[in-house]
């Protein structure tokens, strides 16, 4: 069985978001970038499934500029077996990576596509699912275990009612919980043989796919500052303001 | 689990200035070479934080041909000034008047942050090994005593010191020569000073604390490349310190403020003397309309020539402001940091292809520039402590008149640790509430700085004698770690009239203050998992 595991290169979640001043998006020069979190858990239970002998080969594949050559080689030193990077520019929408994924699946032809649930830049939770109609395979998304049986995939999920647990058929596509396992540290002697495992780089524009967004961004704004709270004395002074000023009883 | 271990021929502990220049001069010198370097950040840069008005002196030395490359040096200075602020006035001192060293006309603004990042991508481009998010925690010796190198922090362990599922163990890095680069006070440098001797005959070593913002400020009171620092208000005469405001590319000034660690008084709080000091009209008129993007802290060195260690010792050298190379009253140590990584290199170099000792390593700073300009330094700083009036007087006779060559050193006296006197002999000091407009708390601070640790891991504030603070240091000194910490780590609580020491160690930014000031030097600060601290991005 063969894994694709697709991971994106965000801005660290420790970093202080600062919108650009001309309102076209935020500040990412000079600032920390690393691989979107849910994604560190998808690369970790492709490998865990290889290391249970489960799986053959382990494939990350990243999308977009040059740099993310960095994502790609985190998931080698963490045990992925090769990397593919498909070298875009500028903003590329959650249809545009399913397509582009699609071209790669059929290209590696994996047994299944793992990926985080959403990215914590755009939080568009669109891709797993975008990809899992264009191939019209089976998918589970928000996954926070998964286990191999016969062929198939026992998939538990996390729902607002619970948690449920699904079985779908091979090939799939899985997108994946925080909650699925805890992504292991790159250690150095890995983060070396990372180096010399090989990097595929492709080019969007030559697999033919139309990637042009489709969505007009408009403007990006910081979120309205929270005004400081006031402290009450009484119950009844509480019961008074939230009639008179805020006016919500 | 035993640990793995790598060899390498030079093996570079920190990924700053010093230790990123001895890295690229010695891939110059021998291609050859097997060399990593360890950076405990997530990235280099991320735990870089200075002014910046940066000599290129050390960096035409080292890549002559750097200004036809694109690196992150281009703002030249192009105005100075020079200002003494009194609580509402200021007296603008002429600059003709300013001794030399204080003169920028050939510098150049920048982030140091980001030139180190420049300088990994050139150090790489060589064939130099760089792991970021690998704090070393450990010197390795030989059985002769002699260093051989280093280990990394282990990962994964909670916060009882008990291995998690994602436990990684630390790996044993061999090198023929092992050079630390680590900064100010870094904590295997503190180590290596303390079993090699290698201060004996020195002064104490004298610390600042350094903070720095950066705004993004209104067009109109923006003038790229102007360079303005101040002293005065609002520090009192006996406290040594001053500020600098430095107008950088896209509308962006670096503010900072910098107070030296031997002040007196317990109640003295450095972060609140600095957003105090943004209120004073000269620097509010800069400020007014603009937006706080970033904040840091991080102490500096500034005991210069007579608090130099020893830099060499069997195995390793000791570079940059690890050993204590800036040059205080030229406010600047990284040209000074990079020359002294220069010349280590020269050194590994030597004792690789000639069987030299490391030894020879002071025979070649003596004779370079570095060591010229911090003789001439050297009464700078101590002549401050008979208080600014005449510390202004003495350094102008001493750097104007005599250009650092009076016939007599000036000592320090004290350890920073040594200078606190008894909470209730000073005078306790009334700051104004911030306004979260100019003027900010420590909490909307540290937020700034996109520090982090990951929770359920050994606490890396590591306290001697765990009753001491509640026992002593807060009855005495009415514990000043809750002021002089830059991002509030430690807080005394009262829980059911029982007083308690809380350490936030999550918030730490690795400024290594505590370890500097704490009076009974209580506190130690090791490593803690790689990765953790701030993530600075162009500081």
């Amino acid at each position: 069985m063969k894994i694709l595991v697709a991971v994106k290169r965000v801005i660290d979640y420790n970093v202080q978001i600062r919108v650009k001043e001309d309102n076209t998006g935020v500040v990412t020069d000079n600032v920390k970038m690393s691989t979107n979190p849910p994604d560190d858990n998808a690369i970790e239970e492709a490998v865990k499934i290889k290391e249970a002998g489960k799986a053959t080969e382990v494939v990350a594949v990243s999308i977009g500029e040059e740099k993310a050559q960095e994502t790609v080689r985190k998931a080698l030193a963490v045990g992925a077996d090769r990397g593919i990077l498909v070298k875009t520019d500028g903003i590329i929408e959650p249809l545009a990576v399913s397509k582009l994924l699609q071209k790669i699946v059929e290209k590696e032809k994996p047994d299944l596509v793992f990926m985080g649930k959403q990215a914590i830049d755009d939080d568009c939770n669109q891709t797993g699912q975008m990809l899992s109609a264009l191939l019209n395979w089976p998918q589970a998304t928000f996954a926070s275990k998964i286990e191999i049986k016969d062929g198939k995939l026992e998939v538990t999920r996390e729902i607002d009612e619970g948690l449920e647990t699904i079985e779908i058929n091979v090939p799939a596509i899985v997108t994946c919980d925080l909650r699925l396992n805890e992504p292991r540290y790159a250690s150095l002697p890995n983060i070396m043989k990372a180096k010399k495992k090989p990097i595929e780089q492709l080019n969007a524009s030559d697999l033919g796919v139309d990637i042009t967004p489709r969505i007009e961004q408009i403007k990006v704004e910081e979120p309205p500052k929270r005004k400081a709270g006031i402290k009450v004395s009484s119950v009844a002074e509480l019961v008074q303001k939230l009639k008179n000023e805020a006016k919500v009883i | 689990m035993s640990r793995e271990t790598m060899e390498y021929d030079v093996v570079i502990v920190g990924g700053g200035p010093s230790g990123l220049a001895t890295a690229i001069r010695l891939k110059q010198l021998n291609s050859e070479l097997n060399i990593c370097l360890l950076e405990k950040a997530s990235e280099i840069g991320a735990h870089i934080l200075s002014g910046n008005v940066f000599e290129t002196r050390a960096l035409d030395e080292l890549i002559p041909g750097w200004k036809e490359l694109d690196t992150p040096i281009k703002t030249k200075v192009t105005k100075e000034k020079f200002l003494f602020l009194g609580k509402n006035k200021s007296l603008s001192w002429p600059t003709w008047l300013l001794p030399a060293v204080q003169k920028n006309h050939k510098n150049y603004i920048i982030s140091l942050a980001n030139l180190c990042r420049w300088l990994a991508e050139q150090a790489e481009a060589l064939g130099v090994e760089i792991f970021p998010g690998f704090p070393a925690s450990e010197i390795l010796y030989n059985d002769d005593g002699s260093v051989k190198g280093v280990a990394t922090q282990d990962m994964g362990l909670d916060k009882e010191g008990i291995k998690k599922d994602s436990y990684e163990p630390g790996i044993d890095l061999i090198g023929k020569v092992t050079v630390f680069a680590e900064g100010c006070r870094g904590h295997l440098g503190k180590q290596l000073i303390n079993k090699f001797e290698l201060d004996k005959g020195k002064d104490p070593q004298q610390y600042g604390i350094g903070f720095k913002e950066i705004w993004e400020i209104d067009e109109k009171n923006h003038e790229e490349g102007m360079v303005m620092h101040t002293a005065g208000w609002p520090l009192d005469k006996n406290t040594y310190g001053g500020s600098f405001i430095y107008h950088a590319e896209n509308k962006q000034v670096f503010l900072g403020y910098v107070i030296g660690l031997d002040y007196k008084n317990p109640h003295l709080s450095p972060f609140d003397e600095f957003q105090r000091f943004k209120t004073h009209p000269a620097i509010r008129k800069i400020i007014e309309g603009g937006k706080r993007i970033s904040y840091g802290a991080r102490a500096l060195i500034e005991g210069g020539f007579q608090s130099l260690p020893k830099m060499f010792m069997p195995g390793a050298l000791l570079v940059g402001c690890d050993a204590g190379t800036l040059n205080m009253p030229k406010i600047k140590g990284s040209h000074t940091a990079m020359k002294s990584g220069i010349i280590a290199a020269e050194t590994i170099d030597e004792h690789f292809k000639l069987k030299k000792d490391l030894s020879i390593f002071e025979e070649k700073f003596k004779n370079s520039w570095v060591y010229d300009e911090l003789y001439k330094a050297r009464n700078v700083k101590p002549s401050f402590s008979w208080g600014l009036i005449l510390g202004i007087i003495f350094t102008g006779i001493d750097q104007i008149l005599f250009r650092g060559r009076m016939p007599f050193t000036l000592k320090h006296k004290h350890a920073d640790h040594e200078t606190l006197k008894p909470a209730n002999e000073m005078p306790k000091i009334e700051y104004p509430k911030p306004d979260n407009i100019i003027t900010f708390d420590k909490t909307s601070s540290v937020y700034l700085t996109g520090t982090n640790h990951a929770d359920n891991q050994p606490v890396h504030l590591k306290l001697k004698d765990p009753n001491l603070p509640i026992s002593y240091t807060l009855e005495k000194f009415d514990e000043p770690a809750q002021r002089y910490c830059p991002v509030g780590v430690y807080e005394v609580q009262n829980e059911n009239n029982v007083q308690k020491f809380v350490i936030n160690s999550q918030n730490c930014i690795h400024c290594k203050t505590c370890d500097i000031k704490e009076p009974s030097q209580n506190i130690t600060w090791v490593t803690p998992e790689g990765g953790g601290g701030p993530k600075y991005g162009n500081m």
